[in-house]
């Protein structure tokens, strides 16, 4: 259980996947004009990778490991599919948005509404396909461990965003220099909250 | 058949080869691939070589998306995209681990994410689903030198700075460190990357005013 809290609030915090990874970088610049609409791409995201990070865990525990596949049959003991990994990831969150987006249609319909057309755009949000990689690379043990980390990551992706709107909102009525306007400050108070983020190094629980 | 007839490198070719070096260049004015690419810029060598992958994986899927381009269905275009995409990346990635796969440890899970990097998708959509091979070709270098072309100043500034060196060679003499000198540990911290980028952009925009966004 303790652990579990470590890897959400390590997740959230300190591998936050816009200041530590840069993912997810287009759809945080291009969607963070207001909050409302941050708001709704942030959910869209934690639900989205809370989803794919265990099916993909699944996926990669009894088939594309190396010597996944004895489960079948002894004589497939040494099977190696791990090459195949990115294209069955990335073919599993496709169809994981499209089941997404039908279950949110047909149980929240006011849920699926605010997201509107942000659900298919998840699908090539590189943060999604972050976690399902980054779930790979840490090898975390079980199917809870990795759910924790893709809500975790989601969550820390909803702030950044959801933060990120609120201070451009803001930032409409302060005088910006000329060629910096726009894209040139999000990036700067991107990096300016990525230092701010950092002072949560070394915590741990 | 008069468009077979131009040169190879026709002045119009050219221009897609130079544009994305500056006026459209992909990071800074398109807004696109930022994803991941930044993660890589502590040191110039991974940065090259990320670089590098992404010219190989962008050049390849714009020719085969544009050979392509009329027997595509418009509906499922995007998972044809993707597939060609992926299947390029599984063999970069394959390439690197087998040939320099210190590096590829160093890049770990962002050449993976090249497969969801907006700026191949982008590339693919706006430009290889309506033009011939050759300039298709010609687009995905310009746009891959635009981005690598970023992705390495970026790189120069956080290993100069953050650790006074170049390519892993010492730049910085000892005796600068002797007199005080210490390296900005700063540098090597992800935000310096985003804040780097906000300055490319400002000297930029306030060289060329037409790019400045109200």
């Amino acid at each position: 259980m303790e652990n579990l809290v470590n890897i959400f609030v390590k997740s959230i915090f300190i591998d936050n996947m816009i200041f530590a990874y840069f993912l997810g970088m287009c759809s945080y610049l291009a969607v963070s004009k207001t909050v409302k609409t941050s708001t709704g791409l942030g959910i869209a995201v934690i639900f989205v990778l809370g989803f794919t990070v265990p099916v993909d865990f699944l996926l990669e525990k009894f088939v594309l490991k190396a010597g996944a596949l004895a489960w079948i049959s002894p004589s497939l003991a040494d099977v190696d599919l791990g090459f195949l990994s990115f294209i069955m990831f990335i073919a599993v969150i496709a169809s994981m948005v499209q089941l997404v987006e039908m279950v949110i249609e047909k149980f929240a319909p006011s849920l699926y509404t605010s997201l509107g057309i942000f659900l298919p755009l998840i699908a090539v949000n590189c943060a999604i396909l972050g976690g399902s990689l980054f779930m790979q690379e840490r090898e975390y043990a079980n199917i809870a461990e990795a759910t924790v980390f893709g809500l975790g990551s989601g969550v820390g992706w909803f702030l950044a965003i959801v933060g990120i709107a609120a201070i451009r909102e803001k930032i409409r009525y302060s005088n910006v220099p000329a060629p910096l306007r726009g894209l040139g400050i999000t990036f700067i108070i991107t990096g300016l909250m990525g230092i701010a983020f950092m002072s949560f190094m070394g915590i741990k629980l | 058949m008069s468009k077979e007839k131009e040169p190879l490198f026709s002045a119009k070719n050219l221009k897609l080869l130079s544009e994305p070096l500056g006026q459209s260049n992909p990071i800074t004015v398109q807004v696109l691939g930022i994803c991941s690419a930044l993660a890589v810029t502590v040191k110039l060598k991974p940065s090259i070589v990320m670089a590098l992958s992404v010219a190989v994986v962008l050049a390849v899927s714009n020719v085969v998306i544009s050979l392509l381009r009329k027997m595509i269905p418009p509906r499922i275009r995007i998972i044809v995209q993707l597939v060609v995409i992926a299947f390029m990346v599984i063999l970069v990635d394959q390439v690197l681990k087998a040939y320099a796969y210190e590096v590829s440890k160093q890049l770990s899970v962002f050449v993976g994410l090249i497969i969801t990097n907006c700026i191949i998708m982008g590339r693919l959509e706006a430009f290889a689903m309506g033009n011939r091979p050759w300039p298709a070709f010609l687009d995905g270098l310009g746009n891959a030198a635009g981005y690598g072309v970023i992705l390495i100043i970026v790189a120069f500034f956080r290993e100069l700075l953050g650790s006074g060196t170049i390519l892993d060679m010492k730049v910085i003499p000892q005796s600068f460190y002797d007199a005080g000198y210490v390296n900005n540990g700063m540098m090597i911290l992800p935000p310096m990357a985003l804040v780097v980028v906000g300055i490319i952009i400002w000297v930029q925009r306030s060289r060329r005013k037409n790019l400045i966004e109200d």
